[in-house]
């Protein structure tokens, strides 16, 4: 499939899901169907930088927890409405990724040394935030009040009490609007001078140079724009679970989930990290069932598929799906 | 001063030797666990995520040897040093090299999914309880007037040592060793005069893995095992083996101390939590301003 | 310093030295090239000619000397800014964007004179046609032949709009047609105005091409002047074929 097939492929998405209410009554399938989204946001975001742009993140909880922080923090310390603090945590991510960016790419790190260093700010974040109690609370987190009252659901951005439907579906639309809006800005991204100048220094960074590219100002770009679609999977969490700790923002696991998605669904594609969200929490589910609870195995299948990908299907889910496609349609024509 | 709601107290000479000497203890069971990684990297050029997962999986060999069979965790090196280099041995020749092709973030990734499947393996089969190796002298020590050293602390920093230096001796008289070095420098030539380079890669990753397990029963004393143990591992691992200059042993060691020291002491005057941001912040700087660490090749 | 070449100078380097760990891989290299010039630059392998090329074009850091471009001072300056002033090169193996086809491969060289998608892609197409790729704009860059890349260089340092081409060993690996091709279409790229410096040990082409030709050896120039004058110096022979070759050339020894 070409690149614009893909694109096309991955908007045709978008109308069942909003119609998604219509025949999804189960809470239950509404909290994957969720979960699924929030994990394509945040492969999304990861895949600007690391499928476009070539620059493998191993670091992207920087951006999430930072923007989780920020919303839940200004909520929490200065009673600011969310609608506010949603742009301040999309602000505060961009601007750690400016410094990320600007240091590493200023001191030409490449491959794997890109990879460890966003490793280790995550590492140093996630210290921080532990140890500056009087900022952050610590390793107690931040609890944010939950509101009861009904009235106030759209001033405080929390759906739980907000009426039959908006109790159910409310997060669902939440994050749905959240991964239109990340599948737009790559949508839009792709058809820029920026993007295609992207794709070339993942292509070939001296090459690119030799032809006009600013390559540093390009992924400098490309990071800014990963945090920024990173930020909103981050605001969606702390707004659901009105709860975020060190751990759960920067810990490993996030920066683990986000580049999960777009490899083995497929680097550089859309539709790719959609399919493989629905397998692996399907799957969860699936182990959950019959092993009541009995963590590890999930994750044991998602390490052997990672594996398997990255060694017999370098374009991941998508590409082996692209490939027997063609095929069929090779078949056909003959 | 005040930070934030945060002080940093001052201490005089005894305790912050005493922290320092310390420092140096622990730096050995870095550099014992560096070992390892830095041999993987300098001979294949691969930066193994794995390494902390295979430490921890040495680390429940020893333990469920000693539960089990009531074998001394120091015996069990002889059992779990073996078997450490056959189980690298064969992820490397079976696994790691058949799939690790392309781009040196790619392969990093791969070892990613290896750590991944090592690490809920572990959740799935043993649980997320801690379990530690009880032994009758894990108390008993030296006093060395500004800190007190346990036993287990004294043999890891020998054991370290020695390790480097049977390494060394490795590298440098033995045909294999020679064969390591001569694929490390050279890969396609060492290819061209006959040497099996897939299979001394093979060699090389057990080696590195028996280093781990070797490591796995020094410490055993004094660390608890459990299914994250490798995590908290891995990126000081990776700080000693980038500070010594990826490939070397000598490196791996100095590395060590130095991050055993600067610990140490940071946890003294930034407490227990963010005394540990003194790593992450050595390996950003390290990595930025002299990636080729302090005893390194260029890299290549 | 104040600029020394003449008033029709595109390229000015005076000077020029680089040093990889002891070893001189550039020593005290002038050189200047007249606009609408077709000059070579010729040596024997290791002479030094593409770490010049590096340090003229911003992909290398140069230890000493000047490099003027258009009467401008552009030592120090990043690749892609040499390449918004209008000095693009190429490289000596080809570097393509594998998984981009030719038409977005040539678009990226387009994009440094426009922002627009759609107007790159006008270009590229257009450099494209120009340099006989129209049949493969939608090939992957991945698939092409050597031929094929060494083109496509071409055509996405063409798209840049230079007003200099360095072109690194462009015919190295091609065969009789297709460097008879890439004369041609070097000719056709002078006639627009462009000047253009080449590496070269095709000497068919060196001597059918260009106008005037400069010799590295040991990282020194050794000569300089037309390409009949080159042929003809006992240096250059001596330092293609050996010490005391030019002697016994002269002395009817060895076959010209």
């Amino acid at each position: 499939m070409s690149e614009r097939g893909r694109t096309i492929a991955g908007g045709l998405l978008f109308a069942p899901l909003a119609a998604v209410p219509l025949v999804v009554t189960s809470g239950r399938w509404i909290e994957f169907l969720e979960l699924t989204l929030f994990t394509a946001v945040l492969g999304q975001g990861w895949n600007v930088l690391g499928g476009y742009g070539g620059q493998y993140s191993f670091g992207h909880a920087l951006f999430f927890g930072t923007a989780a922080y920020i919303q839940a923090l200004l909520q929490f310390k200065l009673g600011w409405s969310p609608w506010l603090t949603m742009w301040f945590a999309i602000l505060g991510a961009m601007l750690v990724a400016a410094g990320v960016g600007y240091l590493s790419f200023r001191y030409g790190l490449r491959g794997s040394y890109f990879a460890l260093i966003t490793l280790a700010f995550a590492e140093a974040f996630h210290v921080l935030s532990r140890s500056f109690i009087g900022l952050t609370e610590g390793g107690r987190g931040v609890q944010l009040a939950l509101n009861q009252d009904p009235a106030q659901a759209f001033a405080t951005f929390q759906f739980n009490f907000a009426g039959p439907f908006l109790s159910t579906y409310g997060f669902y639309y939440t994050i749905l609007v959240f991964l239109s809006i990340a599948y737009a800005a790559v949508w839009w991204m792709q058809r820029t001078r920026f993007g295609a100048q992207l794709v070339a220094v993942r292509e070939n960074e001296d090459a690119a140079e030799a032809l006009g590219v600013d390559a540093f100002r390009v992924k400098l770009g490309a990071i800014l724009l990963s945090a920024a679609i990173t930020a909103l999977a981050g605001i969606y969490h702390v707004q659901k679970f009105l709860f975020i700790d060190p751990g759960i923002a920067y810990g490993p696991a996030k920066s683990v989930e986000a580049l999960f998605a777009p490899i083995i669904g497929g680097l550089g594609t859309v539709l790719g990290a959609f399919f493989i969200h629905g397998i692996g929490e399907t799957t969860k589910e699936i182990i959950g069932t019959f092993w009541q609870e009995r963590p590890g195995l999930d994750l044991i299948l998602f390490g052997v598929i990672l594996v398997l990908v990255l060694g017999f299907a370098p374009r991941g889910i998508a590409g082996l799906l692209g490939e027997a496609w063609r095929r069929a349609t090779d078949r056909a024509c003959n | 001063m005040d930070i934030l709601g945060f002080q940093i107290p001052t201490y005089g000479w005894q305790t912050v030797t005493g922290s320092a000497i310390s420092g140096v203890f622990l730096g050995s069971i870095y550099a014992l666990v560096a070992l390892g990684l830095t041999l993987i990297y300098g001979v294949l050029h691969i930066i193994n995520f794995a390494h902390g997962s295979l430490l921890m999986l040495s680390m429940y060999a020893v333990f469920f040897l000693w539960a089990g069979l009531g074998i001394d965790p120091y015996l069990a090196m002889l059992l779990v040093v073996p078997g450490g280099y056959l189980f690298g041995y064969v992820l490397q020749r079976s696994v790691i090299g058949q799939v690790s092709h392309g781009r040196d973030e790619i392969i990093l990734l791969v070892t990613l999914g290896v750590a991944i499947v090592i690490e809920n393996a572990a959740l799935f089969f043993f649980s997320a309880d801690e379990r530690s190796v009880q032994v009758p002298y894990d108390l008993d020590g030296l006093d060395l007037g500004v800190t007190f050293v346990v036993y287990p602390e004294l043999v890891a920093l020998a054991g370290s040592l020695l390790i480097t230096l049977g390494l060394w001796l490795f590298m440098t008289r033995t045909d294999t060793g020679k064969a390591i070095r001569a694929v490390a420098k050279e890969r396609e030539g060492a290819r061209l005069v006959g040497i099996n380079v897939e299979h001394i890669f093979a060699v090389s990753f057990g080696i590195g893995t028996a280093c781990v397990a070797a490591a796995a029963s020094l410490l055993a004393p004094t660390y608890a095992v459990h299914p994250q143990f490798g995590y908290l591992f891995v990126l000081i691992a990776f700080t000693v083996v980038v500070l010594g200059g990826m490939g070397s042993f000598v490196g791996a060691l100095a590395g060590g101390f130095v991050i055993g020291i600067t610990e140490q002491l940071g946890r003294l005057y930034l407490g227990e939590s963010l005394g540990l941001i003194t790593i992450s912040v050595i390996f950003i700087l390290i990595l930025l301003f002299r990636p080729t660490g302090l005893f390194g090749q260029t890299p290549h | 310093m104040p600029p020394t070449g003449r008033a029709t100078d595109v390229l000015e380097v005076t000077g020029l030295c680089k040093t990889f760990g002891g070893l001189r891989a550039v020593a005290d290299a002038t050189l200047s090239v007249a606009a609408g010039e077709i000059v070579s630059l010729i040596g024997p392998n290791g002479a030094g000619k593409t770490t010049l090329f590096a340090m003229v074009s911003g992909f290398l850091k140069p230890d000493a000397g000047t490099v003027q471009f258009q009467r401008r001072d552009i030592k120090g300056l990043r690749p892609h800014a040499a390449c918004r002033l209008g000095l693009a090169r190429t490289f000596q193996v080809a570097r393509p964007f594998p998984n981009l086809s030719v038409h977005h491969n040539i678009a990226i060289g387009a994009h440094t004179r426009y922002r627009r998608r759609n107007q790159a892609l006008a270009i590229a197409a257009e450099v494209a046609e120009r340099l006989g790729m129209a049949s493969r704009l939608d090939d992957h860059a991945g698939s092409l032949t050597v031929a094929g890349r060494k083109r496509l260089e071409l055509a996405r340092a063409l798209a840049t709009r230079p007003r200099l081409l360095l072109l690194d060993e462009v015919m190295a690996g091609l065969n009789a047609t297709e460097i008879d091709d890439i004369v041609a279409a070097l000719r056709g790229i002078r006639a627009t105005g462009i000047t253009i410096v080449l590496i070269e040990h095709v000497m068919r082409a060196v001597k059918s091409l260009s106008d005037r030709a400069y010799v590295l050896n040991h990282g020194r120039m050794i000569a300089t002047g037309t390409p009949a004058e080159i042929t003809r110096n006992p240096d250059v022979i001596e330092a293609y074929l050996g010490h005391g070759a030019a002697a016994r050339l002269a002395d009817g020894q060895i076959d010209a």
